[in-house]
């Protein structure tokens, strides 16, 4: 990535096409995961991933944070192409933040280290400053008086919560989340559901991979069905909701259905 | 309470009430009865066989004469020995520099065996060699071989130094082998996913390995790492035979020149007196490890 770090600290322009991705393919060994992947975000706009285990949402994402390399295809953020030779994960990763289902926070920080470590040695931002700005977080979320606790000190949904705070603190213009709250207790994906919703209203621009379909509904401008490794269908989610075109899509909202999760 | 049962402590019993393992296992009063009987019979039996065996004055005189035992700690060097108890203090100058030095080498080692990149695969190679090589290759020869071969290089500097440096250089070279093996199974230990985390947040390798990685590695293998060093704190004595005065080759000394043994007795003394507190140290470490790993298991 070239431009949106001419200058440091420049942020790439706020409008227009956020990600686009081309021809994206994946195989772990033999195994081909992603088969052609085209799709195309417009900034500030929050797209679910749905579709069965092993559809390759999750795989999608870890591409898209570069954790991945891909094996043919392009990603581009705001025009520049980060899957490109000579490009600084590093420096991508600043600007798309991941969370993941098993919130992977470090197990031996307090939750304010936890959220301080990578601005302050990713970003160079001062100590002081780095904790006021957690702290501030922290406060928006509800989880101020965590703040000194170690991560097995919290329930699931506190912790889950603290991944996405320590993702926002490196102040990323995009966020993908996987699976965030297929790990949690039933009583405790309303809270990490209400802290995304939360992101959506404040124009973050999101890539979510959920099996929760009612919130999938309610919250993406459009919904994308992944079924082996490509996209089946694309469309906003009342029209992939109640009218799915694909046979394929048909058949998972109908098990979906049966198993009362819509 | 692992093995602990019911019922509160008894005065005078071995059972302990805070931390550490406990020695007692079943429940009450009873079993501490029993315990202390069993103890003091399989005690006193232990005794009278050393009391009734035909040659156990024979013995008493030669490892435990108090006299002698004095003469060999204080040392009388007009006499041609030398203190064991002043011997001592090499062994632990020696376990210092030596466990320092160990704890870099055997780092260095194991993340080159754990990376990945091409470039380092012939140090990847020479790592391997490395480990496999010290591992199999008993203490002692190591300590021979270098003690006496590097100075009979007659290279500047490098062949005129004391021979507990040698020592120490012996020591490093072979107890880095299997420390590095140590850290590595610690470094294995720390799941991928806290790495991607980390990388994920835009921080770079070398501080994820830093600030993510390591603290956690090295938290999960400081048990093994402390028993090494006890280990180590006794392995001094055998750079003796390059003829350094430590605890070990002070006792011989004075053995061969009073021909009684009650030195070694000394020098076994001196070292049981500094390894028990590293071992029960490591033991509190370990316990408190445990608890916290059952406190973190109910939020």
């Amino acid at each position: 990535m070239t431009a949106p770090e001419a200058a440091p600290g420049a942020r790439p322009p706020a409008e227009g096409e956020a990600i686009r991705i081309e021809g994206l393919h994946k195989s772990f060994g033999a195994h081909q995961v992603l088969r052609g992947i085209d799709l195309s975000v417009a900034t500030h706009e929050v797209i679910c991933l749905i579709g069965a285990s092993g559809s390759g949402k999750s795989t999608l994402l870890r591409c898209l944070n570069l954790l991945e390399p891909i094996d043919a295809g392009r990603i581009s953020l705001w025009g520049q192409e980060i899957t490109g030779t000579g490009v600084d994960p590093n420096l991508v990763r600043k600007y798309i933040g991941i969370v993941f289902q098993s919130f992977n926070l470090f197990p031996h920080m307090t939750v304010l280290r936890n959220i301080t470590l990578a601005p302050v040695k990713a970003r160079g931002v001062p100590r002081a400053q780095a904790e006021e700005e957690a702290r501030a977080l922290l406060d928006r979320f509800g989880l101020l008086d965590r703040q000194a606790d170690y991560p097995d000190r919290l329930s699931g949904g506190q912790q889950q919560r603290v991944a996405i705070v320590r993702a926002l603190a490196m102040r990323p213009q995009i966020m993908l989340l996987d699976e965030v709250t297929s790990a949690l207790d039933p009583e405790l994906v309303g809270e990490v559901l209400d802290v995304i919703r939360e992101l959506a209203a404040g124009g973050m621009t999101m890539l979510i991979a959920t099996h929760e379909m009612g919130f999938a509904r309610d919250i993406a401008n459009r919904v994308c069905f992944l079924a082996e490794g490509a996209i089946v269908e694309d469309a906003p989610p009342s029209e992939l909701f109640t009218n799915p075109k694909d046979e394929r899509t048909r058949r998972f909202l109908r098990r979906i259905v049966e198993a009362g999760r819509l | 309470m692992i093995l602990g049962g019911g019922g509160p402590p008894i005065p005078g019993s071995f059972e302990t009430t805070g931390r550490g393992p406990r020695l007692l296992s079943g429940g009450g009063r009873r079993a501490t009865v029993i315990s202390t009987a069993s103890t003091v019979a399989v005690l006193a039996a232990l005794v009278a066989i050393f009391l009734l065996a035909p040659g156990s004055a024979q013995v008493r005189h030669t490892f435990f004469s108090p006299a002698n035992m004095w003469q060999a700690f204080v040392g009388n060097p007009k006499k041609g020995y030398y203190s064991v108890g002043a011997a001592l203090w090499l062994n632990i100058r020696m376990f210092i520099a030596a466990e320092i030095l160990i704890l870099i080498v055997a780092l260095v080692i194991a993340l080159v065996r754990l990376s990945t990149s091409p470039v380092m695969f012939p140090f990847r190679v020479l790592s391997m060699i490395y480990v496999d090589f010290f591992r199999g290759v008993p203490l002692l020869l190591v300590i021979l071989a270098i003690g006496f071969g590097v100075p009979a290089l007659r290279l500047p500097f490098v062949s005129a130094q004391a021979v507990a440096v040698y020592g120490v250089a012996a020591l490093v070279l072979s107890y880095s082998a299997y420390v590095s093996e140590v850290y590595r199974a610690g470094l294995n230990s720390v799941h991928q996913s806290q790495v991607a985390a980390a990388r994920s947040l835009g921080l770079s390798q070398a501080t994820t390995l830093r600030h993510v990685v390591l603290p956690q590695a090295v938290r999960n293998v400081i048990p093994p790492l402390l028993n090494d060093f006890i280990s180590l704190q006794k392995d001094t004595a055998l750079v003796g035979v390059l003829g350094a005065i430590e605890a070990n080759e002070a006792a011989q000394i004075y053995s061969s020149t009073v021909f009684n043994y009650s030195s070694y007795t000394v020098a076994a003394i001196l070292f049981l007196l500094l390894t028990i507190p590293l071992a029960r140290f490591t033991d509190r470490v370990i316990d408190r490890d445990r608890r916290r790993r059952l406190a973190g298991a109910q939020p």
